[in-house]
């Protein structure tokens, strides 16, 4: 029957393909779940692979977390913003620092001329993380931060303000981002070598398997890989390789993989082909299950699955006709919450533009807020699983993903692979495909290039003051002037030694060098110091 | 006169069709957002330029140095950090500074409108954000190129 209809009524394109490079049938089938055993492969929810959720009864017993990636501007600016969202019915914080602070620099540094408070907040110091996170409970709430390179640092900071506090490090709930594959695979932002960053990674890896027994000290990164160009099965493939060699990490130390495995996290981008998405995170928590089963032995099934954090993308996002953004994020939503997500950021609509203004933020919060209580989304666990496209597809980036496993395993490992450029540029030639498709329009982009209108200046943005970097390098010089210059000098020289001695963990030095007053930038020097710099090897 | 300018861009002209608009991509700011700019450099490749990419978390002490040594055509810069107020210009002193004051200086990225002007006014041109065609880039350079390093006027 199809044969005769194409005939007389030809179909759109010769042939319908989707992002990660698979040819999609007209139609799914029974045939198309021949290989899959329902029982082995899909199961149920809350039982191993996970492949249908973490949970038995997912949200129906708690909905994930609204967690709004947020900061801009000073810790106070910042500040506010946190308790407007909370006042607003955010569940959970998470933090967006500024590009200083990203790479380990502080406001006064040279390099962070105009760009202080710019893309996030800017903290250089323990009294920054105070002004930042003051008023709120650390002891009640989750905290995400987004840091990677100095991550460390950072965490040592909020320790020691939740210590002021009155809150013990093992009450402490939340999440450093901590991924550094990731940076050097896709969003690079560096301070050290690989060999460098792995091994203050395993430091805090101990060091919170011990003192932090709550603390997510890794979120394991897609979101970057997929925003610089990545396809979602590059993104799936990447990603769970970089998760594998965090385990080999917590194992290299010495620890029983159930130990610290039920404490590594997951980030994934959700973008606008709403199956693939889907059928990306099923897959994602299938093979996280099964690796972790079968190769690494674990037992505890804990440290089987796959929690993750949802953002929905930043790159499908158009600076034309911004609007429609809203629309965009709220399919992309949709399907993270389809496909079982533990917790969600949605993009503001103008973010193509700049940070969001309070408005923009508000309503991308209200688009989680109305598919939790309006859509009834909420209310069945895995709904498409069976569904034969859906599992067919879950079936298909997962044999792909294995595929990536096998060849980034032959080159050595995904150090090597990052060391030889191989993954930057398997994402850089997805991205110039992808864009090439949108010139020719193979790939339609509404507004962008269809659908296009003139428009004046359609919303107003958010303007960062630029006095920012005023009163952050005064606040520094001030705290330079009051600290107890022997105290700090020696917090550094012990500091030293822990960077220098593999044998000693960086953590407790660290935490006493934020007491002591030391700021980031000063902390990041001694390492770069000791550990030196990084460049990207040729991905042309 | 008229005549030997007829002259002179008739050579110009020949010798423009051997020779390649070489470009410098660069990101001279704490910015690893490298998508947008490994995929100009793509294309400029495949539009027939020489490109020279100046790598991430270069200054722009350096990306200037390198223009100057590497004696290129047109220095693009790319930046969605916010920082394009503070760095392009330097770029452009810098070049000035060191004798490179003939370097055209495009630039591209998350740039607000009533930015533009002020950039334009400093010699930094295009300032194109996110979903510009490719083709309207290498066009701008090559209509630059053309008009203000070989003299031509088509």
């Amino acid at each position: 029957m199809y044969g005769p209809w194409v005939k007389r009524f030809p179909e759109r394109k010769a042939s319908f393909t989707n992002g990660s490079g698979i040819r999609l049938q007209p139609l799914y089938t029974t045939e198309d779940l021949k290989e899959i055993d329902f029982a082995r492969d899909v199961g149920f929810p809350g039982s191993y692979p996970f492949t249908r959720g973490i949970y038995p009864t997912m949200y129906r017993g708690r909905l994930w977390t609204m967690r709004m990636f947020s900061g801009y501007g000073t810790p106070e600016d910042s500040n506010r913003r946190l308790k407007y969202l909370l006042a607003h019915g955010e569940t959970g914080l998470s933090i967006a620092f500024d590009m200083p602070t990203l790479y380990g620099y502080d406001a006064d540094d040279p390099r962070a001329l105009g760009e202080v408070g710019k893309c996030g907040v800017n903290v250089s110091s323990l009294e920054d993380m105070k002004k930042l996170l003051s008023g709120i409970p650390l002891k009640d709430i989750s905290t995400s931060m987004t840091i990677n390179a100095p991550a460390p640092v950072l965490l040592a900071m909020y320790v020691a303000t939740a210590e002021e506090q009155g809150a013990s490090p093992s009450q402490l709930r939340g999440t450093t981002q901590t991924d550094i594959l990731k940076e050097y695979i896709a969003q690079k932002e560096w301070a050290f070598p690989p060999e460098a960053h792995m091994r203050l990674i395993k430091d805090m890896l101990v060091y919170c398997t011990k003192d932090m027994p709550r603390w997510n000290y890794i979120s394991i990164s897609g979101y970057h890989i997929r925003e610089a160009g990545a396809s979602a099965l590059q993104e799936l493939a990447f990603t769970l390789a970089d998760g594998f060699a965090y385990v080999d990490l917590g194992i290299s130390a010495g620890l029983p993989v159930d130990a610290f495995a039920q404490r590594l996290s997951f980030f994934f981008n959700c973008a606008m082909d709403f199956f693939e998405e889907v059928a990306k995170f099923r897959a994602a928590r299938r093979i996280w299950a099964t690796v972790m089963k079968e190769k690494y032995r674990a037992r505890d099934p804990r440290s089987m699955l796959l929690r993750f954090h949802t953002q929905t993308s930043g790159a499908s996002l158009t600076w034309q006709q911004p609007m429609n953004n809203i629309v965009r994020t709220a399919i992309e939503a949709f399907a993270a919450v389809v496909g079982g997500t533990q917790s969600l950021h949605t993009n503001a609509y103008d973010e193509a533009w700049a940070l969001p203004t309070e408005e923009a933020a508000a309503t991308a919060l209200r688009t989680q807020q109305i598919i939790a209580t309006e859509t009834g989304v909420a209310d069945v666990v895995d709904p498409l699983g069976g569904s034969y496209y859906v599992e067919r597809l879950t079936r298909q980036l997962e044999e792909g993903a294995y595929e990536y496993f096998d060849r980034i395993e032959r080159m050595g490992g995904v150090i090597a692979a990052i060391k030889s450029g191989y993954l930057q540029r398997e994402i850089a030639d997805t991205a110039y495909r992808a864009q090439q498709e949108i010139e020719s329009k193979q790939r339609i982009i509404v507004g962008v290039n269809e659908h296009k209108v003139k428009e004046k200046r359609p919303i107003s943005i958010l303007k960062i003051d630029e006095q920012v970097q005023r009163v952050q390098t005064e606040a520094l010089a001030a705290l330079r002037r009051s600290r107890d210059r022997e105290r700090f000098r020696a917090s550094l020289q012990e500091l030293r030694r822990a960077f220098q001695n593999e044998r000693l963990n960086i953590m407790p030095p660290l935490i006493k060098a934020v007491k002591a007053r030391a700021t980031l930038g000063e902390i990041m020097q001694v390492g770069r110091e000791v550990y030196g710099s990084w460049a990207e090897p040729d991905i042309l | 006169m008229g005549r030997a300018r007829h002259i002179v861009s008739e050579e110009a002209r020949r010798s423009s069709r051997q020779r390649k608009i070489k470009v410098l991509v660069a990101k001279p700011a704490l910015d690893g957002h490298d998508r947008g700019a490994l995929i100009l450099c793509r294309a400029f490749k495949d539009a027939g330029m020489e490109v020279i990419y100046a790598g991430l978390l270069a200054l722009p002490e350096q990306v200037a140095q390198m223009a100057v040594d590497e004696d290129v055509d047109v220095v693009a810069l790319s930046l969605l950090n916010g920082a394009h107020m503070t760095v392009f210009p330097k770029v452009v002193q810098l070049l000035k500074n060191k004798g490179g004051d003939d370097i055209l200086v495009i630039g591209g990225g998350i740039i607000p409108e009533e930015d533009r002007p002020k950039l334009e006014k400093m010699g930094i041109t295009g300032n194109y954000g996110p979903g510009t065609p490719l083709k309207t880039i290498i066009k701008h350079i090559t209509t630059r190129v053309r008009r203000e390093k070989w003299g031509l006027h088509s």
